[in-house]
């Protein structure tokens, strides 16, 4: 048995350097601020990238990034995970409809801002759902992500067909009312999202790790984003969603995302533990 | 005072096979076992925690079904959740993520290997076993290069003998042990390499 090492703790020590030196050079070159992102999951992707692009390094990623945009927005998606669905865990769907939509029917007017929407597969979901239970009418939806691309695809609400019949199938898991065809159309090989589905959306980019506040929501979506945040930008988002929300709103998490980990005082209760539905404590005087 | 053990993490990646296999070994280890268990079972996304459902009657690990984020504990066998790769993060942690699957796969078992690999070095054992494709073999041998050890189960052995024969061909493996010998093997290695 060898125990010879070939890959040291210095060559490891000197691939953490080289990707902050290009996570840095990302952020001077074209603002987007990958910095605090979780090192694990965001140092495989790159990993992954350099092996797909055939670069022979780090600093070759970086000396590239600088220089060729459109391999930058290549490794911009891959950074990014922009892995969505329509109605993506239906059971967290079924749930808000049984949950928190009794309480949105009290409301005179809803806000719901979807914090990392990504291409909004579940932008329109949510829209979809809204339009069922009656309160589309008086909602606004914000939808924001930090890559503008996929928010042009969002905004589009063009999708491929394969996928169709996955979401279809999850449409019905999640409690919809009709048929999820009652709300696309089909050319070609793709589905168009009903264009009236858009008529209360705002598509905009906003960057959790360094913008601000915009209104005050009674929703906030953010499923799968916080995952890839390290802890303090994790907290820093958790503090800007509790200063966005009013009282009593609701905040909505990836199924294994956890408040309990980056924030255990967290002035939360959970509506439903299981699928990661929130609501922010009202002040008892 | 003794010296620390070498060993902090074991992690485990199965595929075909590897449910009936990875009960094997983990029902054998007892329940004071020093360091933490991390497995990587292919599965279909839509399973939930079914799996480690399935754990918890049939070992005496403390089975965890993890949160992004959850804190690796000794004695705890740590199942990444179907649907998500599962990385160990620098201070002890879990990392989840949904970038895209690896060998079609996610959890992938290289995503698990490389980061574990990467953050201790040498205190990794890692364990390979029954499964269809490759995936596996570029992390076990990431992790020998790394100074950590690497086992595999025998081939000859294994309900589907691709996984561990591409890891052995990689040149990634110190070890090949039947599946009998193979939780005997874990636990006379963790509880008796001290730190160098």
């Amino acid at each position: 048995m060898s125990s010879e090492i070939e890959i040291t703790d210095d060559d490891v020590s000197l691939e953490e350097i080289e990707i902050r030196l290009l996570l840095e050079a990302i952020y001077s070159m074209y603002g987007y601020d990958f910095r605090s992102y979780s090192k694990a999951s965001i140092r495989r992707r790159i990993l992954h990238r350099m092996s797909a692009c055939g670069a022979d390094s780090i600093m070759d990623m970086t000396a590239r990034v600088l220089r060729d945009r459109p391999f930058f927005v290549e490794l911009l998606n891959d950074l990014t995970v922009n892995v969505t669905e329509m109605y993506r865990d239906p059971m967290f769907y079924r749930r808000f409809r049984e949950e928190v939509v009794p309480v949105l029917k009290t409301f005179p007017f809803i806000k719901v801002w979807h914090a990392g929407c990504s291409t909004g597969e579940e932008i329109y979901s949510m829209a979809v759902l809204l339009e069922e239970e009656g309160l589309y009418e008086r909602t606004m939806m914000y939808a924001t992500d930090i890559d503008k691309n996929v928010l042009a695809t969002a905004k589009k609400g063009i999708y491929s067909i394969a996928a169709i019949k996955q979401y279809s199938d999850n449409y019905h898991q999640a409690g919809g009312r009709g048929s999820l065809s009652d709300y696309y159309t089909c050319k070609y090989e793709s589905v168009i999202m009903d264009q009236r589905l858009k008529r209360n959306i705002v598509f905009a980019d906003h960057d959790l790790a360094t913008d601000q506040v915009f209104g005050e929501m009674n929703v906030i979506v953010c499923r799968n984003v916080l995952i890839y945040f390290d802890l303090q930008l994790q907290q820093r988002v958790f503090q800007l969603f509790r200063d966005s929300l009013d009282l009593g709103g609701f905040l909505c998490l990836g199924t294994k995302e956890s408040l309990k980990f980056s924030n255990p005082d967290h002035g939360f209760e959970p509506v439903d533990a299981e699928m990661k539905i929130y609501r922010r404590k009202q002040v008892k005087l | 005072m003794s010296r620390p053990l070498r060993f902090k993490i074991v992690v485990v990646g199965a595929s075909w096979g590897g449910i009936d296999a990875a009960t094997r070994i983990f029902s054998a280890l007892p329940n004071n076992f020093p360091v933490p268990i991390v497995l990587v079972q292919h599965q279909r996304a839509a399973e939930r925690n079914r799996l480690a459902n399935l754990f918890v009657s049939k070992t005496s690990l403390k089975v965890v079904a993890p949160e992004h984020g959850a804190e690796l504990e000794p004695g705890g066998l740590f199942v990444a959740p179907p649907g998500y790769h599962c990385l160990v993060e620098k201070g002890g942690s879990l990392a989840l993520a949904l970038y895209r699957p690896v060998h079609y796969c996610r959890p992938a078992i290289d995503e698990l290997f490389f980061s574990a690999g990467h953050i201790y070095g040498r205190g990794v054992m890692a364990v390979l076993l029954t499964g269809a494709n490759e995936d596996g073999a570029a992390g076990m041998q990431y992790i020998k290069q790394r100074g950590g050890m690497t086992v595999a189960q025998d081939p000859a052995d294994s309900e589907s003998p691709i996984m561990p024969q591409s890891a052995i061909d990689a040149g990634g493996v110190d070890e090949v042990l039947p599946l009998a010998e193979i939780a005997s093997f874990i636990s006379d290695q963790v509880f008796g390499q001290l730190e160098q």
